[in-house]
C-alpha cells in the first residue's frame, strides 16, 4: 500500500509567528483523510503547502509519489485543489470554465468538450452550463469549483474547508460528490471546523491545534477519547446545587452558572434515569439541556482549552 | 508535447480566457478610447482655433492643430489601455483563481504573457477606434502604405513596453483599485510631451523634461510617418524606450509574480 500523501516534520512560520510546527502526515491512497481544527490552527498553511502554493520551512513531502521540492509540477500534474476562496471565472459560463480547465490541461478539443459536459451532467450544472459564473449561487459556484478541479482527473484531490458557508442541503449534495470522488479511487484530503463532517466524510481524522497535531484516529477511535455527551442541569441556588451534586456523585458542578454537568449518552433512557434519580431527593432543575460533543469537547478532552483561538489574520 | 510547445498552448488558451472577456464585456475596451476621444475633441474644437493659429509653422487653423494632435492623442490611447491591463491582472492575482492556476502543471508565464498579448491586441483595437475618429474630423494622413506598416510596428512596439509595465503595476497592486491608479499618470504624459503643443514654447524646466521623457519621441515618430515631418532620432530613441520599459516591467512583473508564492 501506498501513500497518497507522506509528509514529515513540516514547519511554517510567518515573520515570528509559529503556524505549524512539526506536522507528520501519512494518508494511503483511495482514502479521506480530514484535518481538523479551529480558524488559525494551520489548516490552510498545511494545505497550501502541500498543494506547492507556499514553501514549507522544514520538512519532507512526497505527493502521488512525487517529492514535493524536487518535483514541484509532478505533483500538479497529480492533484487538484479546491480552495476556501472560489477559483472560477465569473466572467466565464460554467462550460466555458470547465473549458478552460480542459485546455490546461492538454486534453484537447473534442477530448475536453466530453469532458466539460460529463461534468456538467455529474454536477448537476447542465441548466445553468450557458449562464456567466458570476450569477451562480453559494451552492452551484462550489460544484462548478469542485468539477473543474476533477477536469483533469487527479488522483490526489485537497479540499480547504469545502462546505463551509454552504446550507444544509448543499453540504449534503457537497459530501455526497466527495465519497462519490473516492468511490473512484482518488484521496481526499479535507480541512474543516466540523466535527460531524470529518465523522462522515473521512476515514482517518487529525485533529490540528496551534500548529501541532494533537490527535489522530478514526473517528471512532477520537470519539472514545472525547467525553461523550452531557446532561447541563441548573438549579435555582447553590444549596440545591450543592445537594444535587452530592446525589449525582459522577456530575460535575459548575457554582459560577449554578449548573452540574453530568455525563451521558443523550439517550431517552439515560435522561428518564436522571429524572428519576433527581425526583427521588425532591430537587427541581429550573433548565435542562442535552448537549452532544462537538468540536469544542474534542478540543477540551485533547488540549484542556475550551477556547478555539480565533484566526489571525495574515 | 515538449516544455515550450506546451508555453505556447498554454499562453494561447490565457489569451482565448482574454479575449473572451474582452467581447463579453466590449465597453472596457470601449471605455479605453474615451478619455483620449474627449480630449481629440475637447482640443480640436474648443482650443483648436486658437492652437492651430498660435503654434509656429502650422500656419494656422483648425484642421493642422487636428493633425498635430492626433498622434499624441493616439500614444494617450496606448497609456489608456494599460489602466485596463492592470486591473486585470490585479483581479487575477488578488481573486481565487491564481490559486487554482498556480497549482497546475501548466507553464507559470503563461497566464501573464496571455495577459500581455491580449492587451495589445484590445489596446490597437482601441487605437484604430480613436484614429478611425480622428479621420472622420478631418484627419488626413499622408502616410504611404510601407509608413502605415512602419506606424503600425512603433505602435505595437510602444504598446507592448506599456503593457508589461502595467502587467507588472497589476501584480504589485494590493487591490484592483490602487491597480487602476498606478498608470495614471501614464495616460498625462503624452500632455507633457510633444503631444498637444511643441515642446519649444514650454518653460525650461517643463521643457527639459518634455524633450528627454519616452513619449516625445514615441509621438514625433508616429507623427512624421503620418504626417511627415521629420523624425530624426526620434525611432531610434522611442525603440530604445520601449525596450528598457519592456524589460524593466517584466523583469518586475516575473520577480513580483514568483514572490507572490511565499506566503
Amino acid at each position: 500500500m501506498t501513500a497518497a500523501i507522506k509528509a514529515t516534520g513540516l514547519r511554517k512560520s510567518f515573520g515570528d509567528k509559529v503556524v505549524l510546527d512539526g506536522i507528520d502526515l501519512y494518508v494511503p491512497r483511495g482514502t479521506i483523510f480530514a484535518l481538523l481544527g479551529p480558524n488559525g490552527a494551520g489548516k490552510t498553511t498545511t494545505v497550501r503547502i502541500l498543494t506547492t502554493l507556499i514553501d514549507a520551512d522544514a520538512g519532507r513531502v512526497e505527493v502521488a509519489g512525487h517529492d514535493l521540492a524536487a518535483d514541484p509540477d509532478g505533483v500538479r500534474a497529480a492533484i487538484g485543489v479546491t480552495g476556501q476562496f472560489s477559483a472560477v471565472d465569473d466572467k466565464l459560463t460554467g462550460r466555458e470554465n470547465l473549458i478552460l480547465m480542459a485546455d490546461l490541461n492538454h486534453l484537447g478539443r473534442t477530448r475536453g468538450r466530453r469532458r466539460a459536459d460529463e461534468l456538467l451532467d455529474r454536477f448537476d450544472l447542465r441548466e445553468a452550463a450557458g449562464k456567466l459564473a458570476g450569477t451562480y449561487s453559494g451552492g452551484m459556484r462550489r460544484r462548478l469549483d469542485l468539477a473543474m478541479t476533477l477536469v483533469g482527473d487527479p488522483q490526489v484531490i485537497f479540499l480547504d474547508e469545502p462546505t463551509t458557508g454552504l446550507d444544509p442541503r448543499s453540504r449534503r449534495t457537497m459530501w455526497q460528490s466527495i465519497e462519490d470522488l473516492v468511490a473512484g479511487g482518488v484521496t481526499v484530503l479535507l480541512t474543516t471546523q466540523y466535527l460531524d463532517e470529518a465523522d462522515r466524510l473521512a476515514d482517518q481524522i487529525a485533529v490540528l491545534d496551534r500548529g501541532r497535531l494533537v490527535a489522530q484516529g478514526s473517528a471512532q477511535e477520537l470519539k472514545r477519547r472525547v467525553p461523550g455527551g452531557h446532561i447541563r442541569l441548573r438549579f435555582a441556588d447553590t444549596t440545591a446545587l450543592g445537594r444535587a451534586a452530592h446525589v449525582l456523585d459522577d456530575a460535575v458542578a459548575e457554582d459560577a452558572d449554578l449548573t452540574l454537568r453530568v455525563p451521558g449518552d443523550g439517550s431517552v433512557q439515560a435522561l428518564r434515569d436522571l429524572l428519576d434519580r433527581l425526583d427521588a431527593t425532591g430537587l427541581r432543575p429550573e433548565e435542562l439541556q442535552v448537549h452532544t460533543p462537538d468540536l469544542d469537547d474534542v478540543f477540551l478532552a485533547l488540549t484542556g482549552r475550551t477556547d478555539t483561538p480565533q484566526e489571525t489574520s495574515r | 508535447m515538449s516544455t515550450l510547445s506546451y508555453a505556447a498552448s498554454d499562453s494561447a488558451t490565457m489569451l482565448r480566457r482574454n479575449l473572451r472577456h474582452a467581447i463579453r464585456y466590449p465597453s472596457l475596451t470601449l471605455s479605453v478610447a474615451g478619455m483620449p476621444l474627449i480630449f481629440l475633441l475637447l482640443f480640436v474644437y474648443v482650443f483648436g482655433g486658437a492652437m492651430g493659429a498660435g503654434i509656429g509653422g502650422l500656419g494656422g487653423g483648425r484642421t493642422q492643430y487636428l493633425s498635430y494632435i492626433t498622434p499624441g492623442i493616439v500614444l494617450m490611447t496606448l497609456a489608456s489601455g494599460s489602466i485596463t491591463t492592470s486591473v486585470a491582472v490585479c483581479v487575477d492575482m488578488t481573486g481565487g483563481i491564481i490559486d487554482r492556476f498556480r497549482t497546475m502543471a501548466i507553464s507559470r508565464a503563461s497566464l501573464l504573457t496571455g495577459h500581455v498579448i491580449g492587451s495589445v491586441i484590445t489596446t490597437m483595437f482601441s487605437t484604430a477606434l480613436v484614429l478611425g475618429v480622428a479621420v472622420a474630423l478631418g484627419f488626413r494622413p499622408d502616410a504611404g502604405p510601407l509608413e502605415w506598416v512602419a506606424a503600425a510596428g512603433v505602435l505595437t512596439m510602444v504598446t507592448f513596453a506599456l503593457t508589461w509595465l502595467s502587467v507588472a503595476f497589476g501584480v504589485f497592486a494590493k487591490s484592483p483599485e490602487s491597480a487602476s491608479n498606478l498608470p495614471l499618470p501614464l495616460s498625462l504624459l503624452p500632455m507633457m510631451g510633444s503631444g498637444f503643443v511643441p515642446t519649444g514654447s514650454m518653460p525650461s524646466g517643463l521643457r527639459w523634461f518634455a524633450e528627454y521623457q519616452p513619449f516625445t519621441p514615441m509621438i514625433e515618430t508616429l507623427r512624421g510617418l503620418l504626417t511627415g515631418t521629420a523624425i530624426g532620432h526620434s525611432a531610434a530613441v522611442s525603440a530604445a524606450w520601449s525596450a528598457g520599459i519592456a524589460l524593466v516591467g517584466y523583469a518586475w512583473a516575473k520577480t513580483r509574480f514568483n514572490r507572490a508564492r511565499t506566503h
